[in-house]
């Protein structure tokens, strides 16, 4: 997640301070992880414009319950409409119907239009809320929770590995990167400079192998067997019941505005 | 001819208090300078600025007579002078010995054949032909601590910054570390623990204390 979080930053939330004033950061982390999937699924089988709109206003009001930073946690949207929007252009031309306009000999039609509005709607929704209700919990928490989910333990492995060795990975990169500095390399468009990044990539692979076969090592060393304990417990709150029942009952308005 | 001069230069982390509070250096050319001090007290750090790898919050940074600020600057001094990580992992970075030899001199325009005309005059000059083609990552830590040697020096820089260099190195590979350094024409500014070594290869001898580097 180093891309989408500046540095400092372990959470979207950020400091505990304002973590602690937020409605939504209050909530068990399990609780959050399944409302956030029910509405997801919710949303992507949603068909009409005014439900996905009323969606979007769904995921809108969570962003204004959590109390994060506004104008970041949309900005970091955006960049997920980054990679879609090529898609969403190109669909008007790609569907067949009735014409809007020409554009050098393509034909747009009003139905590929609506297709890219409900995928831009759906898409936009599903992200925020997932921003709002997962991207407020520390990552390590987000794996303690996904255990106590029964999500399965490799992929539960997958993610604390991950972001236990982020950091160590993006040091080394750095490293490397200093060391070429100092030897005079400046990236350009030439062979060079290709086969440079692609050495750069390969040793930083070769060596998260032997890494991991290492720290596999060290583990073997103190007992480990197939199994990590994972410590952190969750208690349903009252106010969790009440969030769920109403969230639920919020998605179950969304299909029968949809089916009506 | 003054190869590196650092005037006043003080540097902090972020978010952490300041490791170097106003230090001074100054190299010469052919000149055999060690820094000394405990970890963390900003040696590595010092080595950096003199590369343009960080950038001091104040202070000058004059190398080979010219102020250098940006990183522009910086290309002509990493050319001019060669620096040897503390960590020879952090180096060493291509498949191949010779590949990773032949990285520094292509990077400043030779071509291929010339390149590769270096890596056989280099690793001849150390004795290391034996491991032209071995893998970098399956070299012992003395081999590779001598690789990284040779990838600085195949881009005959005038001055050699040495960080650490006897890390992990049995007496023997030290011995011949030391060995090659004494018979190399560069200046050499040292950071190094080891009090033999240094007394050896560099005996003048500044210590960072507090931030500010002490004549010893």
């Amino acid at each position: 997640m180093t891309h989408v979080l500046g540095p400092q930053e372990k959470a979207l939330a950020g400091s505990g301070a304002l973590a602690r004033q937020a409605l939504i950061a209050r909530l068990d982390p399990r609780l959050r992880i399944v409302m956030a999937c029910v509405f997801a699924v919710v949303v992507v089988a949603l068909s009409s414009l005014t439900a996905l709109f009323a969606a979007l206003a769904i995921a809108l009001s969570l962003l204004v319950m959590s109390r994060l930073p506004w104008r970041r946690t949309l900005r970091r949207m955006a960049m997920m409409d980054g990679f879609i929007l090529v898609m969403l252009l190109l669909l008007p031309f790609t569907v067949p119907g009735d014409p809007i306009l020409v554009l050098w000999g393509l034909a747009a039609s009003w139905q590929g239009l609506w297709q890219a509005v409900e995928i831009a709607l759906t898409a936009n929704a599903v992200i925020l809320a997932v921003l709002v209700l997962l991207g407020t919990l520390e990552p390590v928490t987000l794996g303690h929770a996904l255990h106590r989910l029964r999500c399965p333990e490799t992929l539960v492995h997958l993610l604390m590995f991950t972001i236990r060795y982020l950091d160590v990975l993006h040091g080394e990169y750095q490293r490397l990167r200093a060391a070429m500095k100092v030897r005079g390399f400046r990236p350009g468009t030439n062979w060079h400079s290709y086969r440079s990044f692609g050495y750069l990539v390969g040793m930083m692979l070769v060596r998260a192998i032997e890494r991991s076969e290492r720290i596999l090592g060290a583990m073997k060393c103190r007992g480990f067997a197939g199994r990590m304990p994972l410590l952190q417990e969750f208690t349903l709150a009252r106010r969790d019941v009440t969030f769920g029942t109403g969230f639920t009952l919020l998605c179950l308005g969304l299909i029968i505005l949809d089916v009506a | 001819m003054t190869i590196i001069a650092l005037e006043k230069i003080c540097f902090a982390y972020p978010g952490q208090p300041p490791v170097l509070t106003g230090a001074s250096l100054h190299l010469q050319a052919g000149q055999r300078l060690s820094i000394t001090g405990p970890n963390g007290s900003g040696k590595s750090t010092l080595l950096h600025i003199a590369l343009g790898l960080q950038r001091p919050s104040s202070g000058a940074v004059r190398i080979f007579d010219k102020d250098r600020k940006e990183e522009a600057d910086f290309h002509e001094v990493r050319r001019r002078i060669g620096l040897v990580f503390q960590d020879p992992d952090d180096q060493l970075f291509c498949p191949t010995v010779a590949e990773d030899i032949a990285f520094g001199p292509l990077n400043l325009g030779k071509s291929r054949h010339e390149a590769m005309a270096i890596v056989d005059r280099v690793l001849g000059d150390l004795d290391l032909m034996n491991l032209k083609d071995r893998s970098t990552h399956k070299l012992s830590g003395g081999e590779k601590r001598l690789i990284t040697l040779a990838t600085v020096l195949a881009m005959e820089p005038e001055a050699l910054l040495l960080d650490e260099p006897t890390n992990a190195l049995d007496p023997e590979n030290e011995a011949r570390l030391l060995e090659i350094l004494l018979s190399l024409p560069q200046a050499i500014l040292l950071v190094s623990h080891s009090t033999p070594f240094r007394a050896a290869l560099a005996p003048e001898r500044l210590e960072l204390q507090g931030g500010r580097l002490v004549p010893m």
